[in-house]
C-alpha cells in the first residue's frame, strides 16, 4: 500500500514496527503533494524543509520507544491556523508575507505529539465562502472532479485528503466550512462542539461561531485527531473546561437502539435526487444496524441562514478591523496620510466576498440598524438553540444531509453570493446552536461525485455521533472509494 | 432599491473601504438582495427573548495578575510594515 | 442674562495592577517602546482577551466606595473606530452592563452646602497606546506607534452633570482621586496620566430647565487645567451665545500655554461606534458574596477616618484633615497613637519632624526611616524625662540619618538628659561666678537677663541639663 493511501492508524503501525521511517514517509508525501498539486492546488504553502526537520525528529522519538498515535504522522492544516516560523496567510493578499510570532493552541498540541507539518492548506480568504473560490492564491479543486468545487471554506483540507496529500488535516467551521467540503470531497470532517476546541491563534472571521476541527479518511483517524486537540485553552476564554473522553475507546459502541431524528425541515422537495437516495440508502442501513427513527420538527431552521449572516458578518467586521496596515501585513504603498493608507491598504488587500461580507457587518451593527438586525438575529439565534434543545430531549443524534447539492462547477455560483449562502442551509443551524456536527461519506451521484451525511448531536456529544458513524462506516463501503488522482 | 449607493459609501467608509464605481453600483445591488433576504427575521415574533452572545453557557474565565514574559521587540515588530528603532511608523494624520 | 454651567466629568483612572487587563504583559511605565507587548496587546491575528481578575476586585472596590450598586451580570463590549493607537480597530470596553452604576459623593465647597454629585456609572476598559510624533528621528515625517500602553486596565467614572462650577468640578477630582489612591487602584500620577479627566460642559440660562448643547474638552491631566481649562470655556460659551452664535458639540483640547481651549479638528462625521457584546469574552458573574468579601476588605476610606480622627480621638479638623492626606499617613500616625497613646502629641510630631524631615529630603511617608514604634519610644523618653524636648529633635534627627532607634541614639551621643540638682548646680556656679556682671544687673531687676543664664547653663550641660531643673535652680541661686 502507498504511504499516502494510509490512515493515522494504519501509518502509525507502520511507523511502530519500523516498517518505514516519518522521514520516508513524509518524503513520498511531499512526493505526492508535487505531483498532484497542479491538478488539485489544496496548498498555499508546502514546507519541505521544515517537514523532513520534523520528521527527523519523529524518528528519533520513535526510536527512544515514544511513538504516540501522532509522532511522525505527516499531517497539513488550513492557512487560518497560525504556525510560528511559516509563513500564514489566511487566503488573503492582505496577509502573503505574514510570519507569524506564535503558534495555534490547537496545531501546538499537535505538534507536541510529535506530528509533522507538510504544509498550509487552501481556503476562501478569512474563512468567507463554500467554494474555495475567493482565495486569493487561486482556487482549489475537487480531486473527483478538478472542474468542480472541493466546497469552503476548508476546501483545501478536504482536496488534500481526496487526492491523499496529507495522513489528516486541521480545518475550521463556522457555518459548515468542515463539513460541507468533507462531504463534497469523500472524507470525514467533524465540527466540535463551540468551545470544545481552543481558537487561540486560529485567525478569527466570526468569533462566537468559529471552532476548529479535523478532517479524515474515516472515523477511527477522526477520533485520534480530536483527542489530540480538544481540550481546555487558558488563553481562550471561551473554551470549556471539561474532561476530553477517551473518543477511540468507545467508537465500536454500535446503534442498537440508538434514536435518531429526522428534522423535516431539511427533508425537503428539491432536494437533489442523488442526495435523497443515499439519505435513504442511509436511513436503511442504520435500521439494519439497531437504531430508532423519530420524526422531529426544528421549526426556525427557515432562518438560520438570514440569522448567520447577520451575526457572522458583524462579527467578521470587527475582527478584520485590525487589519490596517500598522503593524503587520500588506500596507498599499499609494497612500497619502494615515487615514487614506489604512482604506487603500484594505482596498488593495481584501478580496471582494471579504469586502461584501465587512460592509454587511457593518451595516448591521450600525447606528440606526443595530436593534432591527444584530439584536434581532441573536435573539432568532435563541429560537433556534431552542429548537435543538426541545429536539434532544426526544433523540441521541440527528441525521441530516450536509449540502442540498453535490459539488458544483467552479464559477457556477460565483455571481450570485445569495445563492451561495443559500446552500449552507443544513450546515448553518448546528453552529448557531453552538452543537456538534459530523459529516461522513454516504454514496455518490451518478456523476460520480461525494455525497456525504451529516450526524449532529448533542452539545458535547462528540462520543454518540462518532459512534454513529463508526457504525454507519463499518457497514459500508464508501469510505474505501478513491478518487481516481 | 432599499440600498442605495449613499448607503454602500457609508459603510465602506466606516469600514475604511474604497470602492470604485463599478463596485459600489455591484455592491449596493448585491447587499440589496442580501438584505432584502435577511429582513425574513422581522416575521418572527422575539418578544421575551434573550439574545444569545455566547452558544455555550460560560461565565466568568479569569487570569491571575501575574507577569508573563513578552514576546520581545524582535517578534513584536518582525511583521511591521515600516519600522522605526522600536517604533511601528505611520503616516501623519491630515486633518 | 445670567447663565448657569452645567459640568459632567469623566475620568479615566489606570489601575495598578502589575498586568495588563487583557494579557499578561507589564504594566510597568517608561520601557522602550513596544517592549511589554504579545500577540494580545498587539492585536496580531488570532489572539485572544482574557481577563484580569484583580482589575475586576480593583472596579468592585473603586464600585463600593463611590456608593454604586455592582451589576450582577456585566458583559464587555466592542467599541469599533480605526487608530493606529487601537491595534484592534476596536477598543474592549464596556457599554449597556457596566460593573457599576448609580453612585455618587458628597462634596461641600468652601462656603457651600454639601452637595451629592451623582456617579452614573463606571466601568472597565483597554487603554490605547501611544502615538508619538517627530521628536524621534526617522519619524519627522510621520508618527511612531508604542503599544506599551495598549491594554493597560482603566475604569472608566462618568458623573451625572451635576457639577455647577469649576471649583465644584475640582472639588469632586480631589475627592476622587484621593479615594482611588486611597484604595491602592491607582497611583494617582497625574502627570504620568493616571488620572485623566474629561470635562462636559455647557451653559444653560438660570432658571431654564434645558440643558446647553455641550463641548467635552479632553485630557486635562492637572487640577490647576482643569479649573482653568473649565473657566475659560464657560466663558468662550457664554460670549458666544451672547453674541448671536451657538455651542456646536464637539471635542476640544485645554492649552495651558495660553489658558484656552480649541476644537480639535475633527474626522469628517461623528463615530458610530457600532457598539456589541465582545464574543471573545464570556459575562462577568458577580455574587453576592463576592461583593461583601470585598466591602469587608476594604480600607476606612479617608473620609471616615477623618471624622473618626476628629469625634473619637479629639484632634481638631485641620490636624485631621493633614492627617488623612493619604491612607499610608493616616496609618502612620494611627500606629504611631497606638504605641504611644497621646493622639495630639503624635499629630503635631507626624505634621511637624516627620513632614518637615520627608519634604526635605524628597522622600515619602512609605519610606520614612522612623518607624511609629520608635517615634512612640522618643515621645516616652520625652515623658520619663530622659530627654528634653529640644534635644528630642536631635535625637529624632539622628534616627532619621541612621534608621536607629531612639534609645541607641542617646547612648552613642551621650545625650541623657541630665536632672542631676547637685551636678547642675555645680553648673551655674562656674557661671555665675564667670559672669558677675550679669549676676548683679539681674539682680537690679533686668529680668531679661534670665535668659543669658539659661542659655550659659544649657551650652556648658551641651544641651542636655534638664529645663525645669534648670529654671528651678537659677531662679534659687540668682534670686540668692
Amino acid at each position: 500500500m502507498n504511504v499516502f493511501d494510509m490512515t493515522i492508524n494504519a501509518l502509525h503501525h507502520a511507523l511502530k514496527d519500523k516498517k518505514i521511517s516519518s522521514f520516508e514517509a513524509t518524503g513520498a508525501m511531499l512526493a505526492r503533494i508535487e505531483s498532484v498539486e497542479p491538478q488539485v492546488h489544496s496548498f498555499i504553502t508546502v514546507a519541505s524543509e521544515q517537514a523532513l526537520t520534523a520528521a527527523g525528529a519523529a524518528d528519533q522519538r520513535i526510536a527512544s520507544g515514544d511513538c504516540g498515535m501522532l509522532t511522525g504522522i505527516p499531517l497539513a492544516i488550513k492557512d487560518i491556523f497560525l504556525t510560528e516560523g511559516i509563513r500564514t496567510t489566511c487566503g488573503s493578499h492582505i496577509l502573503k508575507n505574514f510570519m507569524p510570532p506564535y503558534s495555534a493552541t490547537s496545531w501546538e498540541k499537535l505538534q507536541e505529539r510529535g506530528a509533522v507539518l507538510l504544509g498550509k492548506l487552501n481556503q476562501d480568504e478569512f474563512a468567507m465562502g463554500s467554494s474555495n473560490e475567493s482565495s486569493a492564491f487561486g482556487p482549489c479543486r475537487n480531486p473527483w472532479d478538478t472542474s468542480r468545487i472541493p466546497g469552503g471554506s476548508s476546501g483545501g483540507s478536504a482536496a488534500a485528503i481526496a487526492a491523499r496529500q496529507a495522513t489528516a488535516t486541521l480545518g475550521t467551521d463556522t457555518g459548515g466550512s468542515i463539513r460541507q467540503p468533507a462531504s463534497h470531497c469523500g472524507c470525514v470532517g467533524l465540527k466540535p462542539t463551540y468551545g470544545r476546541v481552543s481558537r487561540y491563534g486560529v485567525i478569527a472571521y466570526a468569533s462566537s461561531l468559529d471552532q476548529v476541527g479535523p478532517l479524515t479518511r474515516d472515523v477511527a483517524d477522526c477520533a485520534v485527531m480530536l483527542e489530540a486537540i480538544a481540550g481546555h485553552d487558558p488563553k481562550d476564554s471561551t473554551s470549556v473546561d471539561t474532561p476530553v473522553p477517551d473518543y477511540s475507546a468507545t467508537l465500536a459502541l454500535g446503534v442498537k437502539g440508538i434514536k435518531i431524528g429526522l428534522p423535516k425541515e431539511y427533508f425537503i422537495d428539491g432536494l437533489d435526487p442523488d442526495v435523497q437516495t443515499s439519505m435513504q440508502s442511509a436511513i436503511e442501513t442504520y435500521r439494519r444496524l439497531g437504531a430508532e427513527f423519530v420524526d422531529i420538527s426544528l421549526p426556525h431552521t427557515d432562518y438560520a441562514v438570514a440569522t448567520y449572516y447577520l451575526i457572522a458578518t458583524a462579527e467578521a467586521s470587527s475582527n478584520l478591523a485590525r487589519y490596517d496596515g500598522v503593524r503587520f501585513g500588506h500596507r498599499s504603498e499609494q497612500a497619502e496620510g494615515l487615514i487614506n493608507m489604512m482604506t487603500k491598504t484594505r482596498s488593495e488587500g481584501f478580496g471582494a466576498e471579504v469586502k461584501r461580507r465587512i460592509m454587511l457587518g457593518t451595516y448591521a451593527l450600525s447606528s440606526g440598524y443595530y436593534d432591527a438586525y444584530y439584536v434581532k438575529a441573536q435573539k432568532v439565534r435563541t429560537l433556534i438553540m431552542n429548537d435543538f434543545i426541545r429536539a434532544f430531549a426526544d433523540v441521541d443524534v440527528m441525521l441530516t444531509p450536509v449540502a442540498p447539492t453535490p459539488a458544483f462547477k467552479i464559477g457556477e455560483k460565483i455571481n450570485d453570493p445569495l445563492q451561495m449562502y443559500l446552500s449552507d442551509i443544513f450546515t448553518i443551524p448546528v453552529n448557531l446552536a453552538g452543537t456538534c456536527a459530523i459529516s461522513i461519506p454516504a454514496g455518490f451521484s451518478t456523476d460520480g461525485l461525494p455525497i456525504g451525511l451529516q450526524l449532529i448531536g448533542k452539545p458535547f456529544g462528540e462520543v454518540s455521533i462518532l459512534q454513529a458513524a463508526y457504525a454507519f462506516e463499518q457497514a459500508t463501503e464508501w469510505h474505501t472509494r478513491k478518487a481516481k488522482i | 432599491m432599499k440600498i442605495t449607493i449613499a448607503d454602500v459609501e457609508h459603510v465602506a467608509r466606516l469600514a475604511r473601504l474604497e470602492l470604485t464605481d463599478d463596485e459600489k453600483n455591484l455592491f449596493a445591488g448585491q447587499m440589496d438582495a442580501i438584505i432584502g433576504y435577511v429582513e425574513k427575521i422581522k416575521e418572527l415574533d422575539t418578544n421575551g427573548v434573550m439574545p444569545t452572545s455566547h452558544a455555550v453557557p460560560m461565565e466568568n474565565a479569569f487570569r491571575e495578575d501575574e507577569v508573563r514574559p513578552s514576546i520581545g521587540l524582535e517578534k513584536a515588530l518582525g511583521n511591521a510594515p515600516h519600522r522605526v528603532g522600536s517604533f511601528f511608523k505611520v503616516p501623519k494624520v491630515i486633518e | 442674562m445670567n447663565y448657569q454651567p452645567v459640568i459632567g466629568l469623566e475620568v479615566h483612572v489606570q489601575l495598578k495592577t502589575d498586568t495588563k487587563i487583557f494579557c499578561g504583559c507589564s504594566t510597568q511605565f517608561g520601557s522602550e517602546p513596544n517592549s511589554q507587548t504579545c500577540p494580545v496587546c498587539l492585536g496580531l491575528p488570532g489572539a485572544l482577551p482574557v481577563l484580569n481578575k484583580k482589575v475586576v476586585e480593583f472596579a468592585i472596590k473603586a464600585g463600593l466606595s463611590t456608593n454604586c450598586s455592582i451589576t450582577p451580570r456585566s458583559i464587555f463590549a466592542r467599541k469599533n473606530y480605526f487608530y493606529p493607537d487601537l491595534p484592534k480597530g476596536y477598543q474592549i470596553s464596556q457599554f449597556e452592563d457596566p460593573i457599576c452604576q448609580q453612585g455618587w459623593l458628597d462634596i461641600q465647597v468652601e462656603g457651600a452646602e454639601l452637595k451629592r454629585i451623582g456617579i452614573t456609572r463606571i466601568h472597565m476598559e483597554e487603554d490605547a497606546g501611544k502615538l508619538v510624533h517627530g521628536d524621534v528621528s526617522g519619524l519627522d515625517d510621520g508618527s511612531g506607534v508604542d503599544l506599551n500602553r495598549a491594554c493597560t486596565p482603566l475604569l472608566e467614572v462618568v458623573s451625572e452633570p451635576d457639577l455647577r462650577s469649576s471649583d465644584e468640578a475640582v472639588f469632586y477630582l480631589k475627592k476622587l482621586h484621593q479615594i482611588v489612591t486611597w484604595l491602592g487602584i491607582c497611583d494617582g500620577n497625574m502627570e504620568e496620566g493616571s488620572f485623566r479627566c474629561d470635562a462636559n460642559v455647557s451653559v444653560m440660562p438660570i432658571g431654564s430647565g434645558t440643558f446647553g448643547t455641550r463641548a467635552e474638552i479632553k485630557n486635562v491631566n492637572s487640577f490647576k487645567f482643569v479649573k482653568q481649562a473649565i473657566e475659560y470655556e464657560i466663558q468662550r460659551q457664554i460670549d458666544l451665545i451672547e453674541d448671536g452664535g451657538t455651542v456646536v458639540q464637539e471635542t476640544r483640547l485645554f492649552d495651558p500655554n495660553s489658558g484656552k481651549t480649541r476644537s480639535m479638528r475633527s474626522k469628517e462625521e461623528a463615530h458610530d461606534y457600532r457598539y456589541f457584546p465582545d464574543p471573545d469574552l464570556v459575562p462577568l458573574v458577580i455574587g453576592d458574596d463576592w461583593v461583601e468579601r470585598t466591602r469587608q476588605g476594604l480600607p476606612e476610606l479617608p473620609e471616615k477616618r477623618r471624622l473618626r480622627f476628629v469625634t473619637e480621638l479629639g484632634l481638631p479638623e485641620y490636624d485631621a484633615e493633614v492627617l488623612t492626606a493619604s491612607r499610608a499617613l493616616a496609618e502612620y500616625f494611627e500606629a504611631g497613637v497606638e504605641a504611644y497613646g497621646n493622639p495630639k502629641l503624635v499629630a503635631n510630631w507626624v505634621m511637624g519632624e516627620i513632614t518637615r524631615a520627608i519634604n526635605d529630603s524628597g522622600t515619602s511617608i512609605e519610606n520614612c526611616p522612623v518607624a511609629p514604634s520608635q517615634l512612640a519610644d522618643l515621645l516616652k523618653m520625652i515623658d520619663s524625662g530622659t530627654i528634653s524636648g529640644k534635644i528630642a529633635k536631635t535625637v529624632f534627627d539622628g534616627m532619621w540619618q541612621s534608621g536607629k532607634a531612639p534609645q541607641a541614639i542617646v547612648e552613642e551621643q551621650g545625650l541623657v538628659q541630665v536632672s542631676d540638682s547637685t551636678h547642675i548646680e555645680s553648673i551655674i556656679s562656674e557661671i555665675m561666678t564667670a559672669n558677675s556682671g550679669q549676676v548683679e544687673e539681674y539682680r537690679g531687676g533686668k529680668e531679661k537677663v534670665f535668659g543669658f543664664f539659661v542659655g550659659q547653663v544649657m551650652k556648658a550641660s551641651r544641651g542636655k541639663a534638664n529645663p525645669t531643673v534648670v529654671n528651678e535652680l537659677l531662679l534659687k541661686m540668682l534670686n540668692g
